[in-house]
């Protein structure tokens, strides 16, 4: 029984490792979208008759969950036998504030076909500077510098694709095809 | 030497000089922006290069990634904060030094000894080409897939302490790869029915967001940071003076960047260990060694400015990116249907030899810079952290936006950026995913075509390089289970000599697996 006991410490000495708050949350979710894509692996991917092992179009998936799913349940297992540090709940609300960014980001993107790149550009890095704490007049100038400097660089510069605004349909002529070309 | 002279020629072009001239000066101003780094600049200046001429992009990508080390040793003299990763062992004598007022003596060391290796890479690469040239033929389906299979273990190795969370991760990177279309029976792969998903994942929005997107939610999410820091006043020239005098461990240092550079998912880390505890164990004053000592500054910076130069040599010559900036730079190739490879080495010498003459100009350019801007680069590092999440965030919609003009994108890319900021935070790695992605697609199209001409498993090694390539996997394997083994048994020595009492730092530091 000693033996037996010593050798599962001694095995759950290798699994010893780093392990930061959050982190058996993080390993039994990934753990749990491994089983997901395991379950979903005979439907999403196909084996095809008359075709070499290598050459089917399920072989790498079928390589690629099954290699995620042994190293995630091996680092759930190191994640279980490692000291836990306090800490999760704090963690998760960290990962889940930075949501709000993502939110912010995305009302950007939808933006930007509509009031076109300069002016969505401005209105979010303007909104992003009050949302983040500086208040100063300085602060907001640098903030219109820095997204007219991105527009300028960018889409007149460079000549990268974003479309231009639909409100540039009501510019005057004079102004429209400039809009449209570079702003 | 015609091949030389023809890459003289393509580099006399102004759009090169001006990408060169952007990216090396932009790639220091980056560098010593903690929190930026090369990564987040290449992903964010990757769909913009598209536009451009294969060799402008390149060079100017080059610029980023082989000057922002120069740049990253600036916050971690003097503030003891790296300006990217790699130069994390900087700060170890780099700090001190400055607490002993010696900050102007320590950044004209790193400096010398960043150019010093910088330049040391390319020469070696110079001088290797011919002989790459006369090997990189003989690299067949079987080899490439074998070297890339070879990148995937080493890259998950040589995270030690997060084997699990590296394969993990790598392994869902060559996942990624396999959502979509398939491109020889065009069936499709988890897509799930969604259109969205028939495209599969694109490298780039993949990038952007791990990269980019997460640094810039980490950041303003996090704290308000703001470092201040003393200006500097002096030559900076004495450094090179100083070098001669630590040329041994330049010229070693300068080597193992070379060496480990060119081996797929090792890259600056490791140089920059081999390096340093190299100079640590022939120094005169070991004890001095992460209190301010000079040959631990030079071994770090020069292995560290080493390895950008021969880190071209797998993608160059094989097609196989070694770590996660020359696998962005790969895609520059393959827009421009550019195939990195034997064929480069046997038919565009004059290419090549243009890349590795615009890494020796970009270490010029950037030491002339850097002699007369130190102290403007240290007003840049000074920029508030969740200011700098703003800029990186609004940057990121541009790289992301003008791939396609998709909302699909850019939803992804911060689905991506999420997950990238959730492992930053439990300092889980990142780069396996990119390298899994790259990788995973080189091994799926090399070991098909590899596979319709060979009848048994033995046919796989009967070249002489895939034989090569089998047993260096087999003996890296090996070792690292001996080293695994080994590591073990001196721990519980050790615990036994301190009467079975828990090791201070346990769970803590890196060990096991």
């Amino acid at each position: 029984m000693e033996k037996v006991i010593t050798r599962l410490k001694t095995f759950q000495e290798l699994f010893h490792r780093d392990r930061r708050p959050g982190d058996l949350m993080f390993a039994l979710a990934f753990l749990a979208f491994c089983i997901f894509l395991l379950w979903n692996l005979e439907g999403q991917a196909q084996w095809v008759k008359n075709t070499k092992l290598v050459a089917q179009p399920a072989f790498w998936p079928t390589v690629a969950v099954y290699g995620m799913g042994i190293f995630a349940l091996l680092h759930l297992i190191g994640s279980l036998s490692s000291p836990r540090i306090p800490g999760r709940l704090k963690e998760i609300s960290f990962w889940v504030r930075s949501l709000e960014y993502v939110a912010y980001f995305l009302i950007y993107v939808s933006i930007v076909p509509v009031i076109g790149y300069l002016l969505s550009s401005i209105v979010f890095a303007l909104f992003l500077t009050f949302r983040l704490g500086y208040r100063r007049a300085t602060a907001f100038g640098i903030s219109t510098v820095f997204a007219v400097a991105v527009v300028l660089i960018f889409r007149a510069g460079l000549r990268v694709k974003i479309p231009a605004g639909q409100i540039y349909e009501y510019l005057p002529d004079a102004v429209r095809s400039f809009a449209m070309i570079n702003l | 030497m015609d091949a030389l002279l023809g890459g003289i020629q393509i580099l006399l072009s102004w759009q090169v000089l001006v990408a060169l001239l952007i990216g090396s000066i932009g790639g220091v101003i980056i560098g010593a922006i903690p929190g930026v780094g090369a990564a987040v600049a290449i992903a964010i200046l990757l769909p913009a290069t598209f536009s451009f001429e294969p060799i402008v992009g390149l060079t100017m990508l080059l610029g980023i990634y082989g000057s922002s080390m120069y740049g990253g040793s600036i916050p971690a003299i003097l503030l003891n904060t790296p300006g990217t990763p790699v130069n994390a062992l900087t700060t170890y004598d780099g700090y001190p030094m400055t607490k002993r007022g010696q900050a102007h003596r320590a950044l004209s060391l790193a400096y010398s000894a960043s150019f010093f290796g910088g330049v040391f890479a390319v020469i070696c690469l110079i001088i290797l080409a011919p002989v790459l040239a006369m090997i990189a033929p003989h690299f067949g389906s079987r080899e490439i897939f074998l070297a890339a299979l070879l990148g995937i273990i080493l890259v998950i190795l040589a995270h030690r302490g997060q084997i699990m969370a590296a394969g993990m991760m790598a392994f869902l990177g060559i996942f990624l790869n396999t959502v979509g279309l398939e491109p020889a029976k065009y069936t499709h792969r988890f897509t799930f029915g969604q259109n969205w998903l028939t495209g599969g994942v694109d490298l780039i929005v993949l990038v952007l967001g791990l990269f980019a997107i997460s640094q810039a939610l980490f950041l303003m999410v996090e704290k308000d940071e703001m470092p201040k820091a003393e200006r500097v006043q002096g030559n900076m020239l004495g450094g090179f003076v100083e070098l001669l005098g630590l040329k041994r461990v330049a010229s070693v240092a300068g080597s193992f960047g070379v060496m480990m550079g060119t081996i797929p998912g090792v890259g600056e880390f490791t140089a920059q260990f081999l390096s340093y505890t190299y100079a640590q164990k022939t120094s005169k004053t070991p004890e001095a060694f992460g209190d301010g000592s000079p040959e631990g500054l030079v071994s770090s910076e020069a292995a560290n400015n080493a390895v950008p130069a021969a880190a071209m040599i797998p993608l160059l010559a094989l097609g196989i990116p070694g770590e996660a900036l020359t696998a962005m730079m790969l895609s520059v190739f393959y827009v421009h249907n550019v195939i990195p490879g034997p064929q480069l080495f046997q038919g565009s010498m004059d290419f090549v030899m243009a890349l590795y003459i615009a890494m020796l100009l970009l270490n010029i350019i950037v030491l002339v810079f850097l002699l007369f801007s130190t102290n403007l680069l240290l007003r840049i590092t000074q920029i508030p952290t969740r200011y700098l999440g703003l800029m990186i965030l609004l940057l990121s919609f541009v790289g992301v936006y003008s791939l396609r003009n998709s909302p699909v994108d850019c939803a992804m890319a911060t689905g991506f950026g999420v997950f990238g900021l959730i492992l930053k935070r439990l300092n889980l790695p990142i780069v396996p995913i990119i390298l899994g992605v790259v990788l995973g697609g080189i091994m799926e199209v090399k070991l098909r075509s590899a596979m319709a001409r060979v009848d048994s498993p033995i046919d796989f090694v009967n070249r002489p390089i895939s034989a090569i390539l089998v047993s260096l996997i087999l003996i890296v394997l090996v070792q690292h289970v001996r080293a695994l083994r080994f590591e073990h048994r001196q721990r519980r020595l050790k615990k036994q000599m301190e009467g079975d009492k828990p090791p201070k730092d346990e769970g803590v530091a890196p060990e096991g697996f």
